[in-house]
């Protein structure tokens, strides 16, 4: 069967600091994958290069997702093909509520795929659906996305938009950093609720803890900007146990046991007005 | 009269006049049969356009806006309004189809395409003309004491030409619950012509109203309209504890110059609520001066304005804080497209005597083409120390990663931009309280943007 993601030897750069340096992986259909692995060790940047973030520039490699050559696609046409990213500072959008936000996407991937648009009543169906997935209320539709959400409201809403799209290939970029026990526990049922046969997850996280309730097939460390260790879920204790100096040499145990945690507020142009 | 006009001509410097003004103003001093204290405010309206002329590029309210073009044009004479229907005017209504509607054709009003129903006893709404022919007292105490002849060169030219417009009285304790809607069309007939309208609401003491004023084109002849000059001069008074909310829509079409001023003066206690929505004509500047007349007065102004192509729209307010324990709020955001350029003007005045004054004033940007431009100038001149007072002006562009953000979720092409500056805009449009002229109004700044945007 073929992979529904293949990454081959894939390096980008940042301006000119290459900073993805040969990494290669191979996700099925059907299963998990974490990527964890030191600050600063490139993981982000996998994830915004799969999603078509123009600030990187893949210099070699490729990527095949579902059939497709990913590199060649915009954005919106990687989410047309069933990728989605849960980023790890979600962006906020003043003046657009979540709603309306959630209902253009949904209707956008439809077009894109050649089906019928949903009209409000039924979106508002799906949405009240997916609420409950997140065990939120409709309250929050009505507030503009991610604005003024705490850190924990955005990781959340996030996967609200999972939820509600729902990809063939999510990627979770730290989606569990910051959270409470009880948000814990509503991603890895968002996850969860997610999984089917023809679906994977790559899930990006600095704790063992999350991989408690998503049980990934596969462990991933990525080290300056290859992938320096694979295996199965017991890597993640031996992580959680040695940090990651014995995998690097030159890791920073500090940066396994207290990860940042703090969420950048995306500089806007245009702020919030009062 | 006829001499006096005559000499205009003759005592200015040719390239600072209007011109074809003069013959304009001695046609109306000639035929309107006005009331002696009318004849002497169009004199005193003539003499002082004389003596100052339009304003040139030195003069510092006017710096950003330059007036070449419409000094280069000729004025002459309406021809007579194209015959205007109903239907034509559907799309240009808001709200209810019962709520009081004032229609003033190319500077008159039209008692056949008006709909004024039946007011509350103690409400009056309809022409100004009217009110001027039945000598009403509130017109002859108000009209061109708030908008004065000195205000500007165009209110001058206002008090010199106005014919007609709209008439507006609330008595003391009186509440209109339907907003009173005055739709200034300006039809093809006025092409090459000066339309100065007048409106004067007057607000007793207690009373409350929504009055909405739309200026729109109708044109039926074929290929770009010719210029035209809508000059219109409000001015508004409100009464101790009065409350008013007022919308403007300046939608005209690409070939108008547009120049209005309102002038708003507030008693004590009483509240002013602004929305003015400028859709540009080939060049539109408004400027709305607030009077706060009393304590405890508040004073809200909103503002968006949008504009492409070679469009220019500038926007002067100037709230005087004379007393104390005022509030004043303002928000003005601007679209600007292509090559158009946007003016904002922000003057809060504040004197020693406004002590606890509280003035917040924003104005906020969103450049979509490199060579759209805005020159915005926030202007505090506070001669109180207990006062809370900040502004803000900001110059942005559409966000890189708000728009990557959404292209990740799929929402693609146009769809980003337009959801994007609607989110920009959405902020001020909300503050509209009326919901289904709040409503209408969304859907006309969504299809404006949709536009901006193709
Ligand atoms: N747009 C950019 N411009 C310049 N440098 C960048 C850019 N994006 C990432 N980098 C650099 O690339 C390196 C990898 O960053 P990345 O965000 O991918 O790390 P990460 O593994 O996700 O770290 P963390 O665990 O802290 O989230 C860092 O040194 C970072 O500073
Ligand atoms: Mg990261």
């Amino acid at each position: 069967m073929m992979a529904l993601l293949e990454i081959v030897d894939l390096h980008a750069n940042a301006g000119d600091a290459e900073i993805l340096r040969g990494v290669s992986l191979t996700v099925d259909a059907g299963e998990v994958h974490a990527i964890m692995g030191p600050n600063g060790s490139g993981k982000s940047t996998l994830a915004q290069v799969l999603a078509g973030h123009p600030a990187y520039r893949v210099t070699r490699g490729t990527v095949t997702f579902a059939g497709h050559d990913l590199l060649d696609m915009e954005p919106e046409e990687r989410a047309h093909a069933g990728l989605f990213l849960a980023f790890q500072y979600p962006v906020e959008i003043p003046g657009v509520t979540n709603a309306y936000f959630l209902r253009t996407a949904y209707n956008a991937i439809r077009k894109a795929r050649g089906l019928d648009e949903l009209d409000p009543m039924d979106f508002l169906d799906l949405l009240e659906d997916r609420l409950r997935v997140v065990e939120w209320g409709p309250e929050i539709m009505e507030r503009a996305v991610n604005a003024g959400f705490s850190g924990g409201e955005k990781k959340r809403n996030e996967i609200l938009q999972m939820a509600v799209l729902e990809p063939t290939l999510a990627v979770l970029d730290e989606t569990d950093s910051g959270l409470d026990i009880d948000a814990l526990r509503i991603v890895a049922k968002g996850v969860n609720a997610l999984r089917r046969p023809d679906r994977a997850t790559v899930l990006v996280t600095h704790y063992q803890r999350l991989l408690n309730y998503i049980v990934p097939d596969r462990v991933h460390v990525l080290s300056g900007g290859r992938i320096v260790k694979s295996g199965g879920k017991e890597l993640a204790h031996e992580l959680e146990e040695r940090g990651y100096e014995w995998l690097t040499g030159t890791g920073d145990a500090e940066s396994v046991t207290a990860p940042a945690a703090s969420y950048a507020a995306t500089a806007s142009p245009v702020p919030a007005a009062p | 009269m006829t001499s006096l006009a005559a000499d205009v001509v003759t005592s200015r410097a040719g390239s600072r006049t209007l011109r074809g003004f003069a013959e304009l103003a001695t046609a109306v001093a000639d035929a309107a049969g006005d009331p002696a204290w009318l004849a002497d405010l169009r004199r005193a309206a003539v003499a002082r356009f004389a003596d100052v002329g339009l304003p040139g590029s030195k003069d510092e309210e006017w710096r950003f806006t330059p007036l070449q073009g419409l000094a280069a044009l000729q004025f002459n004479a309406p021809g007579p309004a194209m015959p205007v229907a109903i239907v034509d005017l559907a799309p240009f209504l808001l709200g209810m189809p019962g709520w009081p509607l004032l229609v003033v054709v190319d500077g008159y009003v039209d008692r056949r395409l008006s709909r004024i129903g039946t007011l509350p006893p103690g409400a009056t709404f309809g022409s100004l003309a009217d009110a001027i022919a039945i000598g009403h007292p509130l017109v002859e105490r108000h009209l061109g004491h708030h908008a004065p002849v000195d205000a500007s060169a165009f209110t001058a030219v206002n008090a010199a030409l106005v014919r007609d417009g709209a008439f507006v009285h609330v008595g003391a304790g009186v509440a209109l619950q339907e907003p009173l809607h005055v739709l200034y069309v300006a039809t093809d007939g006025a092409a090459g012509s000066i339309v100065a309208p007048r409106m004067l609401t007057v607000l007793d003491r207690g009373a409350q109203a929504t009055v909405i004023e739309t200026f729109v084109h109708l044109g039926h002849a074929r290929g770009t309209p010719r210029p035209q000059l809508t000059d219109i001069c409000a001015e508004i008074v409100l009464g101790e504890s009065a409350r008013l909310e007022h919308t403007r829509l300046q939608r005209e079409s690409l070939a108008t110059y547009h120049v209005g001023f309102t002038a708003v003066d507030q008693a004590r206690a009483s509240h002013y609520r602004s929305f003015a929505l400028a859709l540009g004509g080939r060049l539109s500047r408004h400027n709305l001066h607030a009077r706060l007349g009393g304590a405890n007065i508040e004073t809200l102004l909103y503002g968006l304005y949008v504009a492409r192509g070679e469009q220019l729209v500038d926007s002067h307010t100037a709230i005087f804080h004379d007393h104390p324990d005022c509030r004043s709020w303002e928000v003005y955001k601007g679209v600007l497209a292509e090559r158009a350029r946007g003016v904002f003007n922000g003057k809060v005045i504040v004197r020693p005597e406004a002590q606890r004054t509280d003035a917040k004033q924003t104005n906020r940007n969103l450049l979509l083409g490199d060579e759209a431009r805005i020159d915005t100038k926030p202007q505090l001149e506070i001669f109180a120390d207990d006062v809370k007072c900040t502004h803000g002006a900001t110059v942005g562009k559409l966000d890189d990663q708000q728009r990557y953000y959404m292209r990740s979720r799929g929402i693609a092409g146009r769809a980003v931009e337009v959801l994007l500056i609607t989110a920009f805009v959405a902020e001020v449009v909300a503050e509209i309280t009326q919901p289904q002229v709040r409503e209408a109004l969304e859907a006309l700044v969504y299809a404006e943007m949709n536009a901006l945007i193709a």
